[in-house]
This record gives structure tokens, sequence and C-alpha cells, in this order.
């Protein structure tokens, strides 16, 4: 099998360069992360993230034939040859296929990922009905792999601003949970030229998101709760 | 990296939605103006004209120009807030969008009530 690898080590090289790989083995059910340990073998310099190597945890995150993915979910056999791995665009690369999430972990912060609810805490759990519980499927899922988010030029272009699809998502996740009570100010904090209306709804994010999640809808229903508010 | 981030305006659902309306009036008023050149018997000025002769017509074609403008405003502020990063100069681009969008709307009400 062949292989396309972007390479970049800054303390060494001057500018990032594409190195071929051969691999001598069947595609069978392997995962691209399966090929991408073999690889290290034959050089141990190739960097890259793993840790659960079963779409866990997001580590693996990385452009595969130009589209963000897992690599530990992506099976060999569903890849064109040569295979060509990019770390995931629009971040600093801080060797080879790892980049620096920095940027991406500010915005997921800025939208404030955890439950605010100031009533004294109850003897067991904050209840919630069926139906309100349900209100998190499609949300609570996210693993901040970072695809979604790196691959959406809003996010490209203005970083350090707009939130991005995932920290959108995750915002949008504590929106809807009935035992939150930030929601005014949550709103108040997405209320923003940058932060969300940025979106342009080109759906990127829920194209490529690796558990199939769409951070798109979620944009939309923060839209709309901020019209019902409004009007 | 940037560290100090520096967002927080607290608008922008208007225009999102002022953009959907506009877009909507927009495309109404193409339906409108396609059928009813597809109503005439023959294509010419005089249809043309004849077509933008009546009051109701003309404040149809006005709303769909001031809604042009708008959503153009809408559109054009986020293309440079893309590509234009020094906000001095952002917000002078800002300011001659303003002045040619309100120009136009001036002058579109001089066409048409042919003033």
């Amino acid at each position: 099998m062949k292989f396309r690898i972007y390479r970049y080590n800054p303390d060494v090289d001057a500018v990032p360069y594409m190195q071929d790989f051969e691999l001598n083995m069947e595609s069978g059910d392997a995962m691209l992360l399966d090929a991408l340990m073999m690889l290290r073998k034959q050089d141990d310099s190739l960097g890259f993230r793993k840790s659960c190597r079963e779409g866990v945890c997001g580590s693996d995150a990385m452009n595969i034939n130009g589209r963000n993915g897992l690599a530990c979910i992506t099976s060999l056999s569903s890849l064109k040859q040569p295979i060509e791995i990019r770390p995931l665009p629009g971040l600093p690369v801080i060797r080879d296929l790892i980049v620096d999430m920095t940027q991406f972990f500010k915005q997921y912060h800025s939208i404030k990922p955890y439950l605010v609810n100031n009533d004294p805490p109850p003897e067991t759990e904050r209840l919630q009905s069926p139906k309100e519980r349900l209100a998190l499927d499609g949300l609570y899922e996210c693993i901040l792999c970072g695809c979604c988010t790196t691959a959406c030029p809003s996010f490209w272009w203005n970083p350090d601003k707009f939130v991005g699809p995932a920290g959108l998502l995750q915002a949008y996740r504590f929106i809807a949970d009935t035992r939150d009570q930030d929601t005014a100010s949550r709103l108040d904090n997405l209320e923003d030229p940058y932060r969300l209306f940025r979106c342009h709804t080109i759906m990127n994010c829920a194209d490529v998101c690796p558990k199939e999640l769409n951070p798109t809808e979620a944009i939309g229903k923060i839209k709309d709760m901020m019209v019902k508010r409004a009007v | 990296m940037v560290n100090r981030v520096v967002t927080g305006a607290h608008y922008g659902l208007r225009d999102w939605l002022v953009q959907r309306v506009t877009a909507l009036v927009m495309a109404i008023f193409a339906v409108v103006v396609v059928a009813q050149l597809l109503c005439q018997p023959a294509f010419g000025y005089d249809t043309w004209s004849a077509l933008f002769s009546g009051n109701l017509m003309r404040t149809f074609s006005l709303l769909f120009l001031l809604s042009l403008f708008y959503h153009a405003w809408i559109g054009v502020r986020d293309i440079v807030m893309d590509y234009v990063k020094p906000a001095s100069i952002r917000l002078v681009i800002h300011v001659l969008v303003i002045l040619a969008l309100i120009l136009y709307a001036i002058w579109s009400v001089q066409i048409l009530w042919g003033m």
C-alpha cells in the first residue's frame, strides 16, 4: 500500500514536505491507524497522536485524502491510493500530524462547557424526564476530536473569534439541558457577529463528523432560540 | 494563537434575520416580474415601461431594491470582516459601502418615479 504523509519537524526542517511510504500488507479489515503504527516501525520519527484506537478518545483526527476523520475508524479498504495524510487544517503544526489544539479548546472553554445550576444540590441527582433527556441526544456524544472545527472555513479565517462547530454544538448541549439555569447569559455570550454568526451553514462540519453528529443543526437551534426570545 | 480574544459586540441576530427576510422579498419579486413578463404577448420597451407604470409595481420594486441594498450590506460586511484585518481600514470600507448603498437607494427612487 502506498502512502504520502505530511512531514514537518520545526527543529530540523525549514519547510514541511510530503514523504512517500510503502507498506506490504493487505487492507483487509485493517484501519488506517493500524497502517500508521506499522509505518512508525519503519520510521520511528513519524509523529501522530493516538490513544483508545476505537473512535472514543478523538486523539487521532487527521486529514485523510483531503477529508478530516479519525484514523482508527477509517478502514484502509475505503481509501484511494496513494493515501495522502496531512495534519488537521487550520491549526499550528507541532510535528508531522500533531497539531496544537490550544485555540480549539480555548473556544470550547469560552462557552462554559459545564452545568450552571444555583439551586442547592438535591440528595440524589437532578432529575430529568425521558423527553428532556432526549433533547441531549446528538449533542453529548461529541468527543472533541476537532474534525468539524478544522473543516470549517469560518474557523480558518477567524480562529480567535469564531467559536467553531464543536464549541457551538457543546454550547447548545448546555442550552438544551433543562437542568441548566444559565440559558440567557449563554445566548448573550453567543449573540455576536463573529462568535456565532460567522457560521454560513455550509455544513462541512456535519459532513466530516466521525460520530455523525450535526453541529449545523445545533447552530440553527441556537439561532431559533435567539429569535424566540427577541420577537 | 491569539491569547486575548476581543469579541462580544452583542449584535448579529437582527442582521441574520434581515438577511433571510430580504432574500424572501427578492425571491418573490423575481417570481412576480418573470411571471408578469411571461404573460405579456410581446417583449419590448412598451411592455417594460407599462409594467413599471403602476404605483403598486413601483412600490414593490422599491421594496425589492431596498431589500437588495440591505442584503448586500450584510453580505459585503461579512466579506470585509473576513478579508480586511486592520480595524481602521475595515471601518472606512464599511462607511463607504453604507454611503454608496444610501446613494443607490435615493437613485432608485429617482429612477422609479422619474424625477
